[in-house]
């Protein structure tokens, strides 16, 4: 492909892979050089890590097993609110974790809902830390992917296939095995793995659910080295350990294809012969209420709680949520000025080095913020105080994680604008910045939106790195719900929540939707 | 005999009537501009699709609300005809059990349809491992194994060369002679219902219109396909 070479664009895109490199594996080298033997990783620290690995099977086990009968009736369904809820199931995304524990807290908490109800019954209440809150939240946030991933892959079975096995007499069993089995062999690997990975570096939710001899992972091993011993050879130890899970997740996420779950086309049900009998058709409604039920009891119940609270909330948190939304679009624009010049180099470089970028930054899903952050507390103790870098860190870090996800959406784009203008635009010896500003720029809007929301969401939310380095005077709004709770101040934590919750959605939604403004078609 | 009766179809501002009769072992080809409503007739036929007023009527039973698989009909689409997964032979072996729980003399008879389209020894194959053309063969090759008294064709040979489509339409008249099968056959090009040979269905401007002549009909066409042939 004859293309004009841009020394300048590859320059920035080179300095910007550096970049992750530096933060993803560079912090790496700083925790391998700091750790200390293997000798020193105690029963603890074992059992640590056969709950991490426990807990991320069994989350990632439960999540695509439920997936099957939602999205299957997602599938063939078409009911009034269907849009919606398909809609509803992408957002646990850039739902912050610490306001879905909150909801979870309250609806299967010791005094939530559910207890309440159980009570009436003599029943005794529900535990909900330990494996159970742990797996529970994962299931929050993972039943709505996976069933995205499958409810894709349904829809992608093709229409004639679906008639074809109509016109041949297919039952409802010879459709579940001819035409929805081998989807479903092909879908569900990599759902899985791709779950387990998100489970093993959920940080926030161990943090908040877990805790104790038997439900530690690994990172609130690391947290509770760094923060309580202030051990950073055990930290950094365990910042290793906790890299060779990510990496061998990471590793054998990458060998299987896994759609991407923002993907269009979820519009319409397909229509599905022999699944008219009644007693399907209350399966898949009884299966739609459930979930639906449980995915909106939590966040409704942070809504009601903290709504009469909201404008009487203490000026500390009020601060912190000012501190949060720097970060937040500081982090926004850290992501575009990486993610522009590495697409620009992913669409520059030929296929092989142009993968190789590209997986480089995708590992960068594998990387746990804990271990990027106990690098990078390592690199800078000895020359500056880690803690006032705190927010910059949390910016940078947090960039680098949603880093993956806007390359997903800016890279093909990008190389569409190049593809259908490049040649128009060399005719016309448009480079540098004015090709940036008259064909890129233009042309990326809705992918630039759409990736600065969601960095800008992700990181408003971020309860990670900002765990390790901040103190009272660096707290995030995130840290200080999460205080909050520790203090059992649940009304207020509620308000906070609620504002986090807004703050998060409110931040998506500008920007995803300043990029489709008057944007061409 | 197949009897589309006072039937209308309509799917959002989409409106089609078709007011016809297709008689046994004909061979009518379906055209017209694209966007008229040709797949969507084959569809109501096939009862993919539940027509708004009108009746479907196979030798005089209605069939309007019949299940597809109840019908006495084969259909192939323009692709995905195949599964993927399967292998050719297990393709076919469907149109007799879905299970593909086969017995000796079925699997024969699968391996003899197989011969029949041209394709012997190329059961184990996957879909993906052979031409468009041989796709298409195996499709026929399932239709004639159904032996239905009517095959409808939603422009199977659309993806083809025109050498190839020749081969395969003589073959689709081979076997529909064989089977005594009439055959609908939705094209947009009217080379293909002249090499058809026999009747055609036009639709345009919201209407089917009862088959006639291919040959007069092209020869002396009327406002509504003069419009599309020029």
């Amino acid at each position: 492909m004859a293309r004009r070479a841009q020394p300048l664009g590859l320059a920035t895109g080179i300095a910007a892979a550096g970049l992750v490199l530096c933060v993803a594996f560079g912090t790496l080298g700083a925790v391998a050089l700091r750790a200390e033997g293997m000798a020193r990783l105690g029963p603890a620290d074992w059992a640590a890590l056969r709950f991490t690995l426990f807990q991320a099977l069994l989350s990632a086990g439960l999540s695509v097993a439920l997936a099957v009968p939602l999205a299957r009736a997602l599938a063939r369904r078409q009911f009034p609110g269907r849009a919606a809820l398909v809609t509803l199931l992408g957002a646990p995304f850039i739902l912050p974790v610490i306001v879905a524990v909150l909801g979870l807290l309250a609806v299967f908490g010791r005094n939530g809902l559910v207890s309440t109800v159980l009570g009436w019954a003599g029943l005794p209440p529900v535990h909900i830390y330990g494996l159970h809150g742990v797996v529970l939240a994962h299931l929050f946030f993972n039943l709505p992917l996976a069933t995205r991933l499958l409810l894709q892959g349904w829809l992608a079975i093709p229409a004639e296939h679906f008639r074809l096995g109509a016109s041949l007499g297919f039952s409802a069993r010879d459709t579940a095995q001819l035409l929805e089995r081998p989807m479903l062999r092909a879908a569900m690997p990599g759902a899985f793995l791709v779950i387990f990975l998100i489970c093993t570096t959920s940080f926030a939710v161990a943090l908040t659910l877990g805790g104790g001899p038997r439900a530690t992972t690994v990172e609130l091993a690391i947290y509770q080295a760094f923060r309580f011993d202030f051990d950073l050879g055990k930290a950094a130890l365990l910042a290793m350990l906790q890299f060779a899970i990510g990496g061998v997740a990471a590793a054998l996420a990458l060998r299987f294809t896994v759609p991407a779950a923002a993907g269009a086309g979820m519009g319409h049900p397909q229509r599905i012969w022999g699944a008219g009998s009644g007693a399907l058709r209350a399966q898949d409604a009884a299966v739609i209420l459930l979930a639906t039920l449980f995915l909106i009891t939590p966040l409704a119940t942070v809504l009601l709680r903290g709504a009469p609270n909201l404008l009487t909330l203490p000026v500390p948190i009020l601060i912190a949520t000012l501190r949060s939304l720097a970060v937040a679009l500081c982090s926004a624009a850290l992501t575009l000025s990486l993610a522009l010049p590495l697409s620009a180099l992913i669409n520059a470089l030929p296929r092989r080095q142009s993968r190789l970028v590209e997986a480089l930054a995708y590992l960068s899903i594998a990387a746990s913020p804990l271990v990027v952050g106990t690098g990078l507390f390592i690199l800078l103790f000895p020359v500056t105080d880690p803690v006032a870098l705190a927010l910059p860190v949390t910016a940078l870090v947090n960039a680098v994680m949603a880093l993956p996800f806007a390359l997903r959406a800016i890279a093909p784009a990008h190389a569409r604008a190049e593809a259908d203008f490049g040649r128009l635009a060399d005719s016309l010896s448009l480079t540098g910045f004015a090709r940036l500003r008259l064909l890129i720029l233009p042309r990326l809007r809705r992918p630039l939106g759409f990736a600065a929301g969601l960095s800008a969401a992700l990181s408003m939310g971020d309860l990670g790195v900002v765990a390790l380095f901040a103190d009272q005077s660096h707290a995030t709004l995130p840290l200080q719900l999460y205080r909050l709770m520790a203090g059992y101040r649940m009304d207020q934590a509620a308000a906070a929540g609620l504002l986090l919750l807004i703050c998060s959605l409110a931040l998506f939604w500008v920007f995803d939707r300043g990029g489709r403004l008057d944007a061409d078609a | 005999m197949l009897t589309l009766e006072g039937l209308r179809i309509e799917q959002g501002g989409f409106r089609l009537s078709a007011d016809l009769q297709v008689a046994p072992g004909a061979l009518v080809a379906v055209i017209g501009p694209s966007g008229a409503g040709k797949s969507t007739l084959l569809a109501t036929i096939a009862g993919f699709l539940v027509p708004a007023s009108g009746r479907v009527l196979w030798n005089g039973a209605d069939i309007t609300e019949a299940e597809p698989g109840q019908r006495s009909l084969s259909i192939i689409f323009q692709d995905n005809n195949l599964l993927p997964h399967l292998t050719a032979a297990q393709n076919i072996g469907l149109g007799l059990r879905p299970s593909l729980r086969l017995s000796d003399a079925e699997s024969a008879r699968v391996s003899d349809s197989l011969a029949r389209v041209g394709l012997a020894g190329l059961g184990e194959r996957k879909p993906a491992a052979m031409s468009g053309g041989q796709q298409s063969r195996v499709a026929l090759a399932r239709a004639l194994l159904r032996a239905r008294p009517c095959m409808l064709l939603d422009e199977p040979f659309a993806a083809l060369g025109p050498a190839q489509k020749t081969e395969m339409l003589e073959l689709v008249k081979q076997l529909a002679t064989d089977t005594g099968a009439a055959v609908l056959m939705v094209t947009h090009d009217p080379q293909d219902a002249l090499r058809l040979g026999g009747q055609t269905i036009l639709v345009a401007d919201g209407v089917a219109h009862p088959p006639q002549d291919t040959g007069g009909l092209i020869a002396n066409p009327p406002e509504a396909l003069r419009a599309y042939l020029d």
